[in-house]
């Protein structure tokens, strides 16, 4: 079948502004909207710029809006996109060139949770040991791969780049409810201050946009229940 | 120019650059540099486990992961490194539980372990839970702890610069040239020591698991600079890629009871290999999926067959092979027990095939998946240079792109997780402990010349020749002669092409003349990395006259211990020509036997 892609393209060497092209092409229905970006760049124009690595919904670099909600190219199949397909980069960071935005302001927040495990007692021999309920009680949001669709699909991040914003609460949940870790109080405040959870009102486009399908909204409805209660079970 | 200074400079941000970064920053002043933001590396993708005999659910030792590992490599691999990696196996999996890593857990709160291809109880020679798990996202786990640690112990980061030239002086590693994706421009990272933790090169395939960025840049940067690539003829087909798109479905299915069938609905695998079945490792299982679909028992006579993990059918298998649940009852798993321990692959199988594996079989076929060559190394990570195993000073490598070797001809699934924390450990340990006694060799005048003059012929080049049809017409006949089976006339068939594609790459287009993010120039580059790969692996793989492991001749359908038991050491000198040289395989207490499974 011929899909049309209209994707937007903007070179900062070039472009006073950004502008939408169409590209046609043959596709198949299993065809993924990455490899008709492929495809663009490798037959019809060599200057059309993307990232993208691991091409199955792991790695986390082709997250764009395709027809207007974020999602990963690589897991976005033409037979669910229909033969018109828009495509443009994620909203709220700057764009730098075509579908590659400025991922600092995202990953500068991810960082401000601290995401990574604290734990101040000596190690023991060997593992620490943990149930299977308790490792259950993070498992969804150990699944985070930061491709930013649910960050950058949020209004409240549109409005401000400096609220923390859904995937940074993921990473503060994988910890604050992990059993073997020890700064949950540490991490409770930092999502609560003024860039923080309170920001967050429930408008569920994070979890829409999830590609791997992490319950984001209600994660962060624990978080704040947590804050509340004071309680992590 | 701009120009940094590091003690040491780690290429790659997946599990062995980040494990080497964390351990050589500990004491010295150290920046790892990425293509890819740290957590888009390909260490992300792998899923089924890491392998260490822990023990947890029942007896294993790490001898017996060495015997396994040994007879998995076909003899190939350096036992002593073997052994040191499968006794470092143990307190590193530990080490990354204490880390954070969310493995999953034994009712007892241990972690978890699964059986995997290969892996084997000694004594009865039936499978062993050796594989430690995070779901089927074990490798996202161990990138994503690593990162986190490495932020937590603010190790330097410089993501999104492209490495494209080691700078050696007088024989010692001197540096690196990246350039900065944001801005086109070339820096300068001068160090005393490198480690190229940069991964894989399975793009040279058409069916392949492999991430874009697996382009063999370290091992065509160093090959470049005169330094020998050891075993580059051993390439490892995963039995179990998704039917023509080759994404990876881990051999974990198979260890929770999955079993493989043809088009006739048989379990194939009872006849090549009787006693562990689905579980044998991974050549022998490629070669065997690839000879039912040739002897016409593919599904509906297409080139795939099925890889069935629908509770009926792992409760039934398990029943005839006498496979018991710990306790002794039957095995009688249900569709949400699978779901739970493989979501990932039940993910991919709804999004890219419409299959659900809880109710339907899935089309698989084998796919390009790992390269056991790559840059010689020692046991220690550092980087050899010839068939003395001369060590270069400075210079180091770990994780897919190195070659201690440990996999020989042919890797256990789970050890590759397992080789990069082990061996990026120990090449940062060493890495650092190297500079506290070393000084700065002096830059050489011009240290972007030689990455310059690279870039100059493909940016001045005549454009008549699209990269997008070199690169297809690669994959196609490294699939085709170059892949699971091998003969004489083929290979040489596929040396021809690759030269003829070679030749053509000097006229490469690119339409792409600015400077930010210019990707279509970085990925013609990578192009002829996998170009210059291409024909060091057909190269090395026409001159071994055997079979072994993951090079299996037609035309030399025995292993050859008498005149072959040696690694391949490939160096291309200045005029492109490949020289092959050899060097012994370390041996300890394990002699070469006639490999069954």
């Amino acid at each position: 079948m011929e899909v049309t892609l209209k994707i937007f393209r903007y070179n900062p060497e070039k472009d006073k502004k950004p502008s939408y092209k169409t590209y046609k092409l043959e596709a198949h229905e299993t065809d993924r909207v990455l490899d008709l970006l492929e495809k663009v760049k490798g037959y019809q124009d060599g200057t059309l710029s993307f990232r993208r690595s691991c091409a199955h919904g792991i790695c986390g670099s082709d997250a764009m809006r395709i027809n207007g909600m974020n999602h990963l190219a690589c897991k976005t199949l033409v037979r669910d996109t229909g033969t018109k397909i828009t495509v443009e980069p994620i909203l709220g960071l700057r764009v730098i060139k075509d579908l590659i935005v400025d991922m600092k302001p995202f990953f500068d927040n991810y960082k401000q949770v601290m995401p990574w495990f604290v734990n101040n007692d000596p190690d023991p021999e060997k593992e620490r040991l943990q149930s299977p309920e308790q490792r259950l009680r993070f498992d969804d949001t150990t699944k985070c791969i930061l491709c930013a669709c649910c960050t950058t699909s949020c209004p409240s991040f549109w409005g401000s780049e400096e609220y923390l914003g859904p995937a940074a609460f993921v990473s503060a949940h994988r910890f604050i409810f992990d059993s073997r870790d020890q700064a949950a109080g540490e991490r409770l405040k930092l999502v609560n201050e003024v860039m923080g959870v309170s920001r967050c009102h429930t408008v569920f486009n994070c979890t829409m946009a999830c590609p791997r399908e992490i319950q984001i909204t209600k994660a962060i409805g624990e978080i704040k229940a947590a804050l509340v209660t004071g309680r992590l079970d | 120019m701009n120009t940094h200074q590091f003690e040491v400079i780690v290429i790659g941000a997946g599990g062995a650059g980040l494990m080497a970064g964390l351990y050589a920053s500990k004491t010295a002043r150290t920046a790892i540099i990425s293509k890819l933001y740290p957590t888009r590396s390909h260490t992300g993708t792998a899923q089924g486990g890491i392998g260490a005999a822990l023990g947890n659910i029942e007896e294993d030792h790490p001898e017996w992961h060495t015997y396994d590992t040994v007879k998995g490599s076909d003899y190939l691999g350096d036992q002593d490194a073997i052994e040191f990696m499968c006794e470092e196996a143990v307190p590193a999996i530990y080490e990354l539980e204490h880390m954070g890593l969310p493995f999953d857990r034994t009712l007892d709160g241990k972690i978890s372990q699964r059986p995997f291809g290969g892996h084997t109880n000694n004594n009865t020679g039936k499978p062993v839970r050796r594989a430690c798990h995070a779901a089927d996202r074990t490798g996202h786990m161990i990138l994503q702890t690593l990162y986190q640690q490495c932020l937590k112990n603010n190790v330097t980061f410089f993501d999104e610069y492209q490495v494209v030239d080691l700078l050696m002086v007088d024989g010692k590693a001197a540096g690196v040239v990246a350039i900065e994706l944001a801005t086109g421009e070339m820096h300068v990272f001068h160090a005393k020591a490198v480690i190229f933790a940069t991964g894989g090169h399975g793009r040279i395939w058409e069916i392949t698991s492999n991430a874009y960025a697996f382009t063999g840049d370290g091992p065509a940067i160093t090959m470049r600079r005169g330094l020998p690539l050891e075993d580059m003829e051993f390439f490892q087909f995963h039995p179990t890629g998704i039917y023509k798109l080759g994404i990876l479905i881990t051999e974990g299915v198979r260890g929770e009871g999955g079993i493989l069938i043809n088009g006739k609905g048989e379990r194939f695998m009872e006849k090549y290999a009787p006693r562990v079945k689905d579980l044998a490792s991974r050549d022998v299982i490629s070669r065997a999926i690839y000879m039912e679909i040739r002897d016409g028992n593919g599904v509906n006579g297409r080139n795939y067959v099925y890889l069935d993990v629908r509770p009926e059918s792992v409760n039934k298998y398990a029943a005839l092979d006498g496979r018991k649940n710990l306790d002794g009852s039957p095995v009688n798993v249900t569709g949400e027990q699978i779901l739970a321990k493989l979501p990932d692959i039940v993910d991919f199988c709804r999004v890219y095939l419409g299959v659900d594996p809880i109710t339907q079989p899935m089309p698989i076929q084998p796919t390009a998946h790992y390269a056991m060559g790559g840059i010689p190394t020692n046991k220690f990570g550092e980087v050899i240079t010839d068939e003395k195993n001369t060590v270069i000073p400075g210079l180091y490598a770990a994780g897919e792109c190195a070659c201690v070797s440990v996999h020989g001809a042919n890797r256990l699934g789970t050890n590759s997780l397992l080789d990069l924390v082990v061996f990026g450990k120990h090449a940062g340990l060493r890495a650092a402990e190297f500079v506290r006694g070393a000084e700065f060799q002096p830059l050489p005048d011009e240290p972007t010349a030689f990455a310059r003059a690279q870039f100059e012929r493909i940016r001045n080049a005549d454009g008549r020749e699209n990269a997008f049809d070199i690169a297809t017409t690669m994959k196609k006949v490294m699939f085709d002669d170059m892949g699971i089976f091998r003969s004489g006339k083929g290979m040489q068939n596929a040396l021809q092409a690759v030269r003829e594609l070679k030749e053509r790459f000097k006229h490469v287009s690119v339409t792409d003349t600015g400077s930010i993010f210019n990707m279509e120039l970085m990925n013609v580059w990578e192009l002829g990395n996998l170009l210059d790969l291409a024909e060091v692996t057909t190269v090395s793989a026409l001159a071994r006259t055997e079979s072994r492991g993951g090079h299996s001749r037609e035309d030399y359908p025995e292993r050859d211990d008498k005149n072959w038991l040696k690694h391949s050491l490939a160096f291309v000198d200045e005029k492109g020509r490949i020289d092959l040289k050899y060097k012994p395989v370390v041996m300890t207490k394990y002699e070469p036997k006639v490999r069954t499974y």
